[in-house]
């Protein structure tokens, strides 16, 4: 019994999960007819593949792994742009390292760094913020990547550009949002979901409203989680019991550290600095009207996009490879190992597609722990 | 990257940035009150946050730190989360 050890408190799992089992049957959930969970957040996916909770909880519970994995719906012509600042002379191009072996359809930047151009990993946008101080007579190009969590970091970044009036730091923005990509799912025809698990440390930031359409609107359960092992198995309890209830509700899960209304510092520094963009391109999933945001008019002199003129306006679109499946696996029709490319042309160390690519993907998940869930029997 | 990691605020280094110095599983590292700074800076000494990419997002007690510390330990996230503070560090250093 795997959880005996695993969990810390390996008798509360016990009791959790059978509660869950007992709810499962309660609503008539089973293997063939199961009641299908989706984990939005990325650093849930990686959570429920490392505990093998997908394998714990009653076969009538399926999940669904969600789009958030900020680096695996990244659209290619995204890394093409991002390559071609970074290759511009004079250019120190900084970037969060889970970006770096994101496949473009010329190279991605850990080709182009070795390659020789100076492409340098950083942990925060402060850091690029110093190498712009540090190096006045280069453009220091930052990566703005991800979802409400890290969207304030690089709008107080920006700010704090423009009170030093730092002229050689951009940021070239791709920051995109949680709640618009779920009302894309929920409208898809052939998408059956029954309820989601919510992510947390986005909801830190924005708070649990954002989510009121998907209970009011779609009827369906939501239930903001922290990604520990317990907190997961407690909320898709939380889930089911609405379910069986016959109720659908914004429930806090993680009110521990999920305000109701979320982080007003960060939430005025986002409204400050960026806007929505008409719609943005998410791999595997297409385009989604209001899911990116760009910079604000006020702070154009530190948008990459205008200072380099290109990026989204510049509107060149580049398709998938070959034979991918990433948009199957990414709305739930297709388990990553379904793929035809999954560890054959598409393994960690050489990626095809982005759920390949970094940690919380869905593909990465299954390819790390999927082998020592089958020793485990 | 979308993980945040627990750390203590040690020190106030430039409170006209919201700037302080973070110890993070012993690892110390300057971070932004931003966030976090509702009220005297000098009060969140000796506080737990939860960072992301050098923001403290969220003051948390000690309790939730040392069980979200450990749950990032269990994921292989804690150790990335160091190891990209480390890298960062480098980035300013390179020489070219
Ligand atoms: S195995 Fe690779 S190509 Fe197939 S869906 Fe996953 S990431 Fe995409």
């Amino acid at each position: 019994m795997r959880y005996a050890t695993e969990f810390r408190d390996p008798a509360a799992a016990r009791a959790v999960l059978a509660a869950i089992a007992r709810t499962a049957d309660r609503i008539g959930a089973t293997r063939a007819r199961p009641v299908r969970l989706m984990e939005i957040c990325g650093g849930h996916t990686h959570a429920i593949f490392r505990y093998g909770l997908d394998t714990l909880v009653h076969e009538g519970v399926e999940f669904i792994h969600g789009p958030g994995c900020p680096v695996c719906v990244l659209p290619m012509s995204r890394v093409d742009e991002a390559v071609a600042i970074a290759e511009r002379p004079g250019v120190i191009f900084t970037t969060f390292g889970d970006a770096m072996r994101v496949p473009g359809t010329r190279r991605s930047l850990m080709q182009a760094k070795a390659a020789g151009a100076d492409i340098r990993m950083v942990y925060s946008p402060l850091d690029a913020l110093e190498l712009a101080r540090r190096n006045p007579a280069r453009d220091v190009v930052f990566f703005g990547l991800g979802f409400e969590t890290t969207t304030p970091s690089t709008a107080l970044t920006i700010q704090q550009a423009a009170r030093e009036g730092l002229g050689n730091f951009s940021v070239f923005c791709n920051h995109i949002t949680v709640p618009e990509p779920i009302r894309a799912l929920l409208d898809d025809p052939d998408m059956i979901l029954d309820g989601f698990i919510g992510p947390g440390h986005v909801s830190m930031v924005i708070g649990i409203h954002p989510y009121d359409f998907i209970a009011r609107d779609y009827r369906k359960p939501i239930v903001v989680a922290g990604f520990e092992p317990l907190d997961l198995l407690q909320s898709v309890l939380m889930v089911l019991t609405q379910i069986a209830e016959g109720r659908a509700a914004v429930e806090n899960q993680y009110a521990r550290v999920v305000p109701e209304h979320g982080n007003r510092a960060s939430l005025a520094a986002i409204a400050d600095v960026y806007e929505r963009r008409p719609s943005f391109a998410w791999r595997g999933l297409g385009e989604i009207d209001a899911s990116g945001l760009r910079i604000r008019e006020a702070y154009r002199a530190w948008d990459a996009e205008e200072k380099f003129g290109l990026g989204y306006a510049a509107g060149a679109r580049a398709d998938e490879p070959e034979g991918c499946a990433c948009g199957a696996v990414m709305t739930g029709r297709m388990k990553p190992p379904a793929c035809p490319q999954f560890g054959r042309g598409c393994t960690p160390e050489t990626p095809l597609g982005a759920l390949m690519v970094s940690s919380e993907g869905a593909c990465a998940a299954y390819w790390h722990y999927g082998g020592a869930r089958a020793a485990a029997g | 990257m979308c993980l945040g990691i627990p750390g203590e605020i040690v020190a106030i280094t430039d409170p006209e940035r919201l700037m302080a110095l973070a110890d993070v599983s012993g690892v110390r590292r300057e971070v932004s009150l931003a966030c976090v700074a509702e009220g005297p800076l000098e009060d969140l000494i000796g506080q737990w946050v939860l960072i992301h990419v050098g923001f403290a997002m969220s003051v948390i007690d000690a309790d939730e730190a040392a069980k979200t510390l450990e749950a990032l330990r269990a994921l292989g996230e804690a150790q990335e989360a160091m190891e990209a503070m480390a890298a960062g560090q480098r980035a300013l250093e390179e020489p070219r």
